[in-house]
């Protein structure tokens, strides 16, 4: 066990709560324009997914990076036309997101490189005291998002538009616009999310490398009653969990098996919700238009 | 000496303005209807004017089109003298005009100030929500509206909630303010306020236009009137050179009776009878307590009160809905007191619930499914357990006819229908059963005039062919007029008991307000 409290549990905390931090601040920033995201294990599959295939094609990780953000703000772009233009359901939109980035990731893997399961490896983004430069910078976006959302006109404006649509279109706000951007900001975070996985953390991308964690960052949102600050917190005990379990397995002589182990993260998100999750909804008008002539 | 300065800088202000909306020959057609077919209408500056018109007359198209959320077909729009063509709400907000809607655009979760400098915070990026609120505050304390700019609107009251849609306007800087209905949802009380603020922003130059369906609201607070039936305008007239009578005709397009035309009651046995009966409460109310009501065959028993002293609870025990925790409830001498809702139905009550949204009707399914609801014992709709769907079109289709319910067909979802005929559909539902037993609940509550005197006919008929009627209402003049017999709810009893005709207004007013039965020295 003297193996298990280490410098090391740290930093692994930090490392897989990383992406979920990014995940988080997108899907907040899109609900909180009133449009539900569960799009975003797709968009960070496809993030992670461009960023190691750009940095192939490219020979650079910032290029990389740059082209697997663009790709996951492609992906966002269609949630958008369809869940805000189209006005289609955006629980179906989404899924359908997801799936094609499911398949359509498969797809090109085998394509590019031939096999089933996963990409060549390609040279990952720089480090900074073992962990990847993202770490950082996913938690600089804390403060900067909370800022935008509660401090400036535009963050008024985009929470009035998840509030109250109708009360927003008649104060002169065009909401179409606000709900592009937001949808395709979380874009933007979620590609960051999913290329720190692939390039950063890592070092090449596999099949669903996601595994499920735009699902949890979804769950931080909530449980981070859709404030960034709350979202943060939410995210670092997600991923806790997963360092935590990652630590154990890796830990000889632990006394938990590891099968159940990779089930704590999955526990700990259940047991959060039900915990914290009471009163607190979220915005108003998720999900629901304005209407108009 | 001031009033006199304020007149004249108003009035110079305004000269050579005639008219400070002027919309001729408005036109808007919609697939399948013509909302507005050609209507005029004139406000000078700095009166108070209504729109008066049914329900579906076409008075909020008519205001979403000055508003310019509506494109109209035809016609000419000028504000303060100047032709507009607004192509959205924020032109009509930089041209002076504010609306206050009658569903509020107001975030809960927000202030006060942030709902107010919405779409309108200023240059800067970063908000100032300091001086917002102060100038939120100086605007709120000159016109005397009295808002705590920090508040959350969550938690105001509607009334002041509509002040916040008002100093809204007001902070956006307009100086013609359309209300939408703006008595909707007010209680009496709150709606005495209002006037009171109306007349205020009014002394200040402030033009008004007041939408309304409501006759008294009109002689309340309007100068002038513009009366407008199936999208026309069909008169405009000074307020004081006018009757209701007059306005009320020219609303319906024929004659209205505004007053209840009825015989004395004859009553015969007693059907409902409830003595020493007491309730669950409503979580964080007293509970209910009802030493003695009886309805009686062929009357109309009144109930009135200040909203919340207990009606909620009388009506829910009444009609099965809430269980009795003492006493005994019976019908037609059937013990009730165990029973569910299907029990009391069984023993002959039927009952016009006070919210049709949601107690009345499922608003999504259509009208011959509604008409099912309640109804769905085996019987002529239900045999061994399979609705009979054509039986059920047919005879839905045959109470259209009879109570004159306006609708394309019995397959219409019920949310399409006007508030009168959705009215008019529940009470045809819950009278072909033939109950002993109608429980009315404010039924004529947010109807215009034609369907209220649909309604009122209505209850006097079923009283004349021999039934016991229980109405209860927030509205005073209406109980006073239908009743036979009144009683007063005050503080969770009924604290009052009187023939119809042997009691003052004023009585029944005191009465409502706390005091007792026996205070009557006081009064």
């Amino acid at each position: 066990m003297d193996h298990f409290f280490t410098l090391d549990l740290l930093t692994r905390i930090l490392r897989m709560s990383t992406p979920l931090i990014f995940a988080a601040l997108g899907g907040l920033i899109c609900e909180r324009s009133g449009v539900i995201n569960i799009a975003l294990e797709g968009l960070m599959l496809i993030g992670a997914f461009f960023a190691v295939a750009g940095t192939y094609w490219t020979g650079s990780p910032w290029l990389g990076l740059i082209i697997g953000v663009l790709c996951a703000m492609a992906g966002a772009m269609i949630h958008a036309v369809w869940s805000i233009s189209i006005r289609g359901d955006q629980i179906v939109v989404g899924t359908a997101v997801n799936l094609i980035a499911l398949g359509l990731t498969a797809f090109l893997v085998q394509s590019i490189w031939g096999t089933a399961g996963g990409s060549d490896r390609v040279t990952s983004l720089p480090k900074l005291g073992g962990m990847s430069i993202l770490v950082p910078v996913a938690f600089v976006f804390v403060p900067i998002v909370a800022f935008v959302l509660f401090r400036t006109k535009q963050g008024l404006r985009l929470q009035a538009c998840g509030e109250h649509p109708q009360a927003s279109v008649s104060a002169g706000i065009d909401i179409t616009r606000y709900r592009y951007s937001a949808v395709l900001t979380s874009g933007l975070l979620a590609g960051l999310g999913g290329a720190y996985l692939s390039i950063g953390n890592l070092n090449y991308f596999t099949l669903d490398m996601t595994n499920g964690r735009g699902f949890i960052a979804l769950a931080a949102v909530i449980l981070g009653g859709w404030n960034p600050w709350g979202a943060l917190a939410a995210a670092l005990l997600f991923g806790a969990a997963e360092g935590i379990q990652i630590q154990g397995q890796s830990t000889p002589g632990f006394p938990i098996s590891s099968d159940l182990l990779v089930t704590l993260p999955y526990i700990v998100t259940l047991i959060a919700i039900t915990l914290f999750v009471k009163a607190r909804s979220g915005p108003a008008g998720l999900g629901k238009h304005a209407t108009t002539s | 000496m001031e009033t006199t300065t304020a007149t004249t800088t108003q009035a110079s202000a305004n000269s050579g303005i005639d008219y400070a909306i002027r919309m001729q020959g408005i036109v808007k057609r919609f697939p399948g209807v013509v909302a507005n077919d050609g209507i005029d209408l004139l406000v000078r500056p700095g009166e108070i004017h209504a729109l008066l018109g049914e329900n579906g007359a076409g008075k909020s198209t008519l205001m979403n089109i000055l508003f310019g959320l509506y494109t109209p077909d035809e016609g000419e729009i000028a504000v303060n003298g100047k032709p507009v063509d607004f192509s959205g709400p924020r032109d009509a907000v930089l041209a002076g005009l504010g609306m206050v809607h009658q569903h509020f655009m107001l975030i809960p979760r927000f202030t006060v100030t942030e709902n107010i400098i919405l779409g309108n915070e200023g240059s800067k990026s970063v908000l100032d929500r300091t001086a917002a609120a102060k100038r939120v505050r100086e605007i709120s304390e000159s016109y005397g509206l009295l808002i705590d700019p920090d508040a959350k609107v969550d938690d105001l009251t509607v009334g002041l909630q509509q002040r916040v849609e008002i100093l809204k306007a007001l902070y956006h800087g307009s100086r013609i303010l359309i209300l939408d209905e703006p008595t909707a949802l007010l209680t009496p009380q709150e709606i005495e306020d209002l006037y009171g603020i109306l007349n205020r922003l009014k002394a200040d130059g402030t033009t008004i236009v007041f939408i309304t369906h409501k006759l008294k609201e009109v002689a309340a607070v309007s100068d002038k009137v513009t009366v407008i039936r199936r999208g026309k305008t069909v008169g405009e007239r000074i307020t004081s050179d006018t009757t209701g009578q007059e306005l009320a005709d020219l609303m319906v397009g024929r004659g209205v009776s505004l007053t209840v035309e009825r015989t004395p009651a004859t009553p015969g046995r007693t059907i409902l009878s409830a003595r020493n009966l007491t309730a669950t409460p409503i979580h964080g109310h007293k509970p209910l307590t009802i030493e003695h009501l009886e309805l009686r065959a062929g009357e109309i028993l009144g109930v009135c009160g200040v909203e919340g002293n207990g009606q909620s609870e009388l009506v829910e025990v009444l009609s099965g809905l809430r269980p009795i925790t003492g006493g005994t409830l019976t019908i037609n001498d059937t013990d009730v007191s165990t029973c569910d809702p299907n029990g009391f139905r069984a023993a002959g009550l039927s009952y016009i619930p006070e919210d049709r949204h949601h107690r009345g009707l499922i608003l999504d399914f259509p009208l011959w499914e509604n008409v099912l609801l309640g109804n769905a014992q085996e019987g002529p709709f239900v045999r061994s357990g399979i609705v009979r769907e054509r039986t059920l079109q047919a005879r839905t289709s045959q109470l259209m006819q009879d109570y004159d319910v306006r609708a394309p067909s019995p397959s219409t979802p019920a949310r399409s229908l006007s508030g009168g005929n959705q009215q008019k559909l529940i009470i045809a539902r819950e009278l072909f059963r033939n109950p002993d037993v109608l429980l009315a609940i404010q039924p004529t509550r947010g109807l215009d005039v034609g369907a209220i005197e649909f309604v009122h006919k209505e209850l006097v008929r079923v009283r004349d062919e021999g039934k016991a009627v229980m109405l209860l209402s927030y509205d005073l003049d209406e109980v006073m007029d239908l009743s036979d017999r009144i009683v007063v709810m005050s503080e969770y009893g009924i604290t009052g008991e009187f023939n119809a005709g042997e009691v003052t207004r004023n009585h029944l007013g005191l009465l409502m307000g706390g005091r007792h039965s026996d205070d009557q020295a006081e009064a």
